[in-house]
């Protein structure tokens, strides 16, 4: 199985704070890789590396190389636009736009001129909506405002939004940990679902989640990687001592 | 026992304190009453149909404010037309743009002309535009109007774009929403009731001045439906009213100052209309 996101000797800097220590690692194709660490260990900031949403913080600064299908994204003639619809993201809070259902998962369709026609657009909306689970419950309302929704579904709102445009990595910052145990197991379902057609990238506060979605599992403390591995040998047998402290509470 | 006197005083401090305050609060009610009740006690006898339509006619033979009215209106809508489109266009940038030595600079510019004297404003229309073209018109007391209502739009119009959530922001950048899309149909919409409250209180503000139309628009008899006629304004015929000799005229003075707080008014309640429609 190929690598569809290579990392080589990554350096991140907030001004003169550097948030992450030469980061190396391989996210293979069409498998979930969870991102567990304690607060403030650099996981999230790592995450915004791979669709550089970093780069709307004006003092933040990238070192190495980040390559997606062998190209360099921080290359200078990258395209971030072209970027960010292959590399999709899910945020921690759920964030719809202030408009109809069915406008929040055409959105992303509309502006990447995506679609042929109207019933082409219908079509793409209801299966990004049915991909992310959500169509049964929100298919008699498409045209009622995105926030009359429970925070379980918005969050699978912002998966279908995301969905919608194709792309070819998912990003997902901690996306269940605002959400009650039920919408939460949906979230996790759905994740495994998704990486038959998709490279995941989950950030997570929960380790048992990260157990129970991920195929390989990559431990982040005080900005550097300590241990990447398979999440079953991870969570049986971790190569490092932090890992095994931290995965049995030692610390946290 | 030393504790319950203690207990006493603090008590009777906080009391003293509360009444004081309670005492304050309602002089600012009260004056805002008293101001409407005098007005509607005097301007209200002399307000009839004819009042409102008709023109300004010789001392004694009655006549109205109707073109006033008209003039004041047609002087606001313009203002707005130029008015609003710069404040809002100036107002994004600020917010979204703004961090840098040009932001600041345009900040602290637009803060120093809320504060400069709305007569300024006038006089500076009056060099710019009136001495050129020789007669005051419509379009120059619309210019001086504009001028007051730019900075306030812009800085309100700032403000409330700067609440919309950042998350809201990535939500679009990270479907791959390049940055002027997500301002246009993400930010703006989601800011949309805001900017349109501050464009209400800034049209309420300008409906109000007299100082600039005084150099600018001057004033007019007829009904002017040309804004490159001298145009004549609420504001600026209740000042002709309420400096003349007679006693009828400080009485048509005080009908039309009940006209014009009463169209504040509206504007005000409509404003608080569009802020409680937030979800």
């Amino acid at each position: 199985m190929g690598s569809k996101i290579n990392i080589k000797n990554l350096n991140f800097f907030y001004g003169a704070d550097q948030a992450l220590f030469d980061i190396s690692l391989k996210i293979p194709e069409r498998q979930v890789m969870a991102f567990i660490g304690p607060s403030g260990c650099g996981k999230s900031t790592f995450l915004r590396v791979l669709n550089r949403m970093n780069d709307t913080i004006p003092i933040a600064k990238v070192s190495g190389t980040v390559k997606i299908d062998g190209k360099d994204i921080y290359a200078p003639k990258t395209d971030v636009v072209a970027l960010r619809r292959k590399v999709g993201m899910v945020f921690q809070k759920s964030n719809p736009f202030p408009k109809t259902i069915f406008e929040n998962v055409a959105y992303g369709i509309r502006i990447n001129r995506m679609h042929k026609d109207k019933t082409d657009l219908e079509e793409r909306v209801e299966k990004a909506l049915k991909d992310s689970a959500l169509w049964d419950e929100v298919k008699d309302r498409l045209n009622t405002s995105a926030f009359g929704l429970s925070g379980g579904q918005q969050q699978r709102l912002c998966i279908a939004r995301a969905l919608a445009v194709q792309p070819e990595v998912i990003l997902m910052d901690e996306p269940a940990s605002a959400l009650d145990p039920i919408a939460t197991q949906k979230i996790e379902e759905l994740v495994v679902e998704l990486k038959e057609h998709y490279t995941i990238a989950i950030v997570t506060h929960n380790m048992q989640q990260a157990a129970r979605v991920s195929d390989r599992t990559a431990f982040f403390m005080l900005g550097k990687l300590i241990e990447v591995n398979p999440t079953e040998r991870m969570f049986t047998h971790p190569d490092e001592k932090l890992t095994e402290d931290y995965i049995t509470g030692r610390f946290g | 026992m030393a504790n319950d006197i203690a207990h006493n005083r603090r008590k009777f401090v906080s009391g003293v304190m509360t009444s004081l305050t309670a005492a304050c609060a309602t002089f600012v009610i009260a004056i805002l009453v008293i101001i409407l009740a005098y007005i509607a006690y005097r301007g209200f006898s002399a307000i009839s149909w004819e009042f409102l339509t008709e023109t300004p006619k010789p001392v004694g033979e009655g006549g109205g404010i109707g073109n006033a009215i008209v003039g004041s209106g047609i002087m606001t809508v313009l203002a707005s037309l130029i008015g609003l489109p710069i404040g809002i266009g100036a107002g994004v940038y600020l917010a979204e743009f703004g961090d840098k030595w040009f932001g600041t600079t345009v900040r602290f510019f637009a803060d120093t002309l809320i504060g400069v004297p709305s007569i300024i404003v006038g006089i500076f229309v009056y060099t710019l535009i009136v001495l050129p073209m020789t007669r005051q018109s419509g379009f120059a007391g619309s210019l001086s109007l504009a001028i007051i209502m730019i900075p306030i739009v812009a800085r309100t119009t700032e403000e409330m774009i700067r609440l919309v959530p950042k998350s809201m922001r990535e939500g679009a950048l990270a479907l791959g929403a390049p940055q002027w899309r997500v301002t246009w149909n993400i930010v703006l919409p989601a800011a949309a009731s805001g900017i349109a409250t501050g464009a209400m209180l800034a049209i309420a503000r300008i409906s109000g001045e007299t100082a600039p139309l005084l150099f600018t628009a001057l004033n007019s008899r007829f009904y002017n439906f040309y804004v490159d006629q001298p145009m004549s304004s609420l504001t600026v015929q209740i000042y002709n009213f309420a400096t003349g000799p007679f006693e009828v005229e400080h009485q048509m003075a005080w009908a039309a100052t009940l006209i014009l707080v009463g169209l504040i008014l509206i504007i005000n309640i409509i404003v608080r209309m569009f802020t409680k429609k937030k979800y």
